[in-house]
């Protein structure tokens, strides 16, 4: 079996010293594929990406147990700038453009860590081919723009750094359906056509499981199911709890007793 | 009635009956202006980058005036002790890098803003040990003769002051705007996690404002001290730079430069010409009291960043 490109094994994340929020998650994205890491607010999908990115101890944020390995190698003692130049990436959720900059300003900032160079100019075009819409905007500060088109500024920054893996936060939040529909279309291209690797939160679990090749659902901190995105797509309880679809038509919450709602893979 | 009228008549004839005086005060103001303005981009610099408000940057100018004059008393020629000024400059922000901010990462701003007063009472401290606290002239040998513009006095060494204030902003305006370093730093500014994101290094980035904030500093400094000789009170002037960031915005580069300008030229007349009214020493308060009434009607001061809001 050849080693996946980021695995991580049995982690504990506690904040603060104190707050404990990720109770052992362990998972595995492999070379080329989107992972999606599903889940509601507060499970820990955010927590377990700025770990693996260490945008954790800007947050006052540790990984105690466990441990995160990039091609087989830890990523622990790492510094943000390092894993970006190792080619891991993070797009934050809320997008955060530097907003005082222009578009373009925001893209060529995420080439920060790759010098200077004619390189980056050609990927520059690269990211406009994708985004076309960048292009129109390429001059306008970053602040003014739409939301969708911020999510299209943060991803293409994130492209400039010529990542091998791509963390991607709540793409949808805040947007549209069909932009979503729109933003999502590019992450398969991007993953088909340059070869980046994602892995993605969402709580979005429609959208996202059709897009993915396999998921992770996380739920108080722990993974608690797992699976090829199909197989998560058809099954009962992911339907019932996170696609809102059930067999008899909608179901009225209020009929079932509480702790069998609770109860769910444990 | 008399009162009144030496406020809202007098000073207006005084204006009008001697044009050229009132030319030459506004003039000898905008001088002093930029070295405010001087002072004031310092802070700028580091605030923007940092959102720290650096409360050492006037002893910083001190500092390295105390650095430089200290060097060329000791026989160095003004070119050698310029550049070991810049070196110590430079190596003092590596310094400040490592024993303060790097220990004090993602803490509060106002964590930050006690250690900055550390720092400040530290340099001033180093300085006096170093060089001692006499008062030392500075000469680097500025032109000190006159020009007549028409009827109006002119000092050349004040002009020359104006070039290389004016020189030291087109170039920091420059590298702001156009090299990658400068983005990078207008994007910490922005967002510091998401410039971590992106792998901007904020320690480096650190460094190097620091290390730009010294060299502005030191050009504050050979002004100041050349004009005024170099003496601890030097420090205090920093507080003049207060208003003039208020006026200008904290976040703007040709804010600190304008606003600079504005309380320069403005002292000076009010003092001139409305000194008499209050029984003089306006220039002392007038500055505070500009900053003031800005605070009420323009808190962002002129070029401030706004607050961008989408709807």
């Amino acid at each position: 079996m050849t080693t996946p490109l980021l695995q991580v094994n049995n982690i504990e994340v506690i904040y603060d010293h104190v707050i404990l929020v990720l109770k052992g998650v362990s998972l595995e994205v492999p070379k080329g594929k989107i992972v999606a890491l599903l889940g509601a607010n507060g499970a820990g999908k955010s927590t377990t990406l700025k770990s693996i990115s260490n945008l954790l101890r800007a947050e006052r944020g540790d990984v105690t147990k466990g441990s995160i390995e990039l091609n087989g190698e830890a990523v622990h003692d790492k510094t943000a700038n390092d894993l970006v130049k190792s080619g891991v990436v993070q797009v934050m959720e809320g997008r955060h453009c530097f907003e005082h900059l222009t578009v373009e300003e925001n893209l060529l900032s995420g080439a920060y860590t790759r010098g200077n160079g004619a390189e980056i100019k050609r990927d520059l075009q690269m990211v406009y081919d994708y985004f076309p819409r960048l292009w129109e905007r390429r001059k306008s500060q970053a602040g003014y723009t739409s939301g969708g088109e911020q999510q299209m500024v943060a991803i293409g920054r994130a492209m400039m750094a010529k990542p091998e893996l791509i963390l991607l936060d709540e793409p949808s939040m805040g947007l549209a359906p069909q932009l979503v529909e729109q933003i999502f279309a590019i992450v398969k291209k991007l993953n088909e056509d340059e070869g980046v690797t994602f892995l993605l939160a969402e709580q979005n679990t429609n959208v996202a499981l059709r897009y993915a090749h396999y998921g992770y659902i996380l739920e108080g901190g722990r993974v608690v199911m797992d699976g090829e995105a199909e197989e998560l797509r058809n099954n009962e309880d992911v339907k019932e709890f996170y696609l809102g679809m059930v067999k008899e038509g909608r179901k009225n919450f209020r009929e079932v007793k509480h702790y069998k709602r609770r109860k769910r893979w444990l | 009635m008399e009162f009144l009228y030496s406020i809202f008549v007098t000073p207006f004839v005084e204006m009008w009956t001697a044009p050229e005086f009132l030319a030459e005060v506004v003039l000898g103001g905008l001088m002093s202006g930029i070295m405010y303005s001087l002072v004031a981009l310092g802070f700028v610099l580091i605030f923007k980058a940092s959102g720290v408000f650096n409360f050492a940057q006037g002893v910083m100018v001190l500092f390295a005036a105390l650095n430089f004059v200290g060097l060329i008393d000791a026989g160095l020629p003004i070119v050698v002790a310029l550049i070991a000024t810049i070196l110590i400059m430079v190596a003092l922000a590596f310094a400040i890098e490592r024993v303060v901010l790097r220990n004090l990462v993602n803490q509060e701003h106002i964590i930050l803003f006690m250690a900055t007063i550390g720092i400040a009472y530290f340099l001033e401290g180093l300085g006096e040990m170093i060089w001692g606290g006499d008062v030392r002239p500075l000469n680097i040998g500025l032109p000190d003769d006159v020009w007549f513009v028409g009827d109006i006095l002119i000092q050349q060494s004040e002009v020359f002051a104006a070039a290389v204030a004016g020189s030291l902003v087109i170039a920091l305006s420059l590298f702001f705007q156009y090299t990658r370093t400068g983005r990078a730093l207008r994007a910490v500014a922005d967002d510091h996690q998401a410039a971590l994101s992106v792998g901007i290094p904020l320690n480096h980035i650190w460094i190097v404002v620091w290390a730009v904030a010294g060299l502005v500093a030191l050009v504050a400094g050979i002004m100041w001290g050349s004009k005024f000789w170099v003496q601890f009170s030097l420090s205090t002037i920093a507080l003049k730079a207060l208003p003039v960031l208020i006026l200008g915005g904290f976040t703007s580069i040709p804010g600190a430069i304008i606003g600079g300008l504005i309380i320069g030229a403005g002292e000076k007349v009010a003092e001139v010409f409305w000194g008499a009214a209050y029984g003089g020493a306006i220039e002392e308060w007038f500055a505070y009291v500009l900053a003031l009434i800005f605070l009420f009607f323009r808190p962002q001061g002129l070029f401030g960043e706004k607050i961008i809001e989408r709807v």
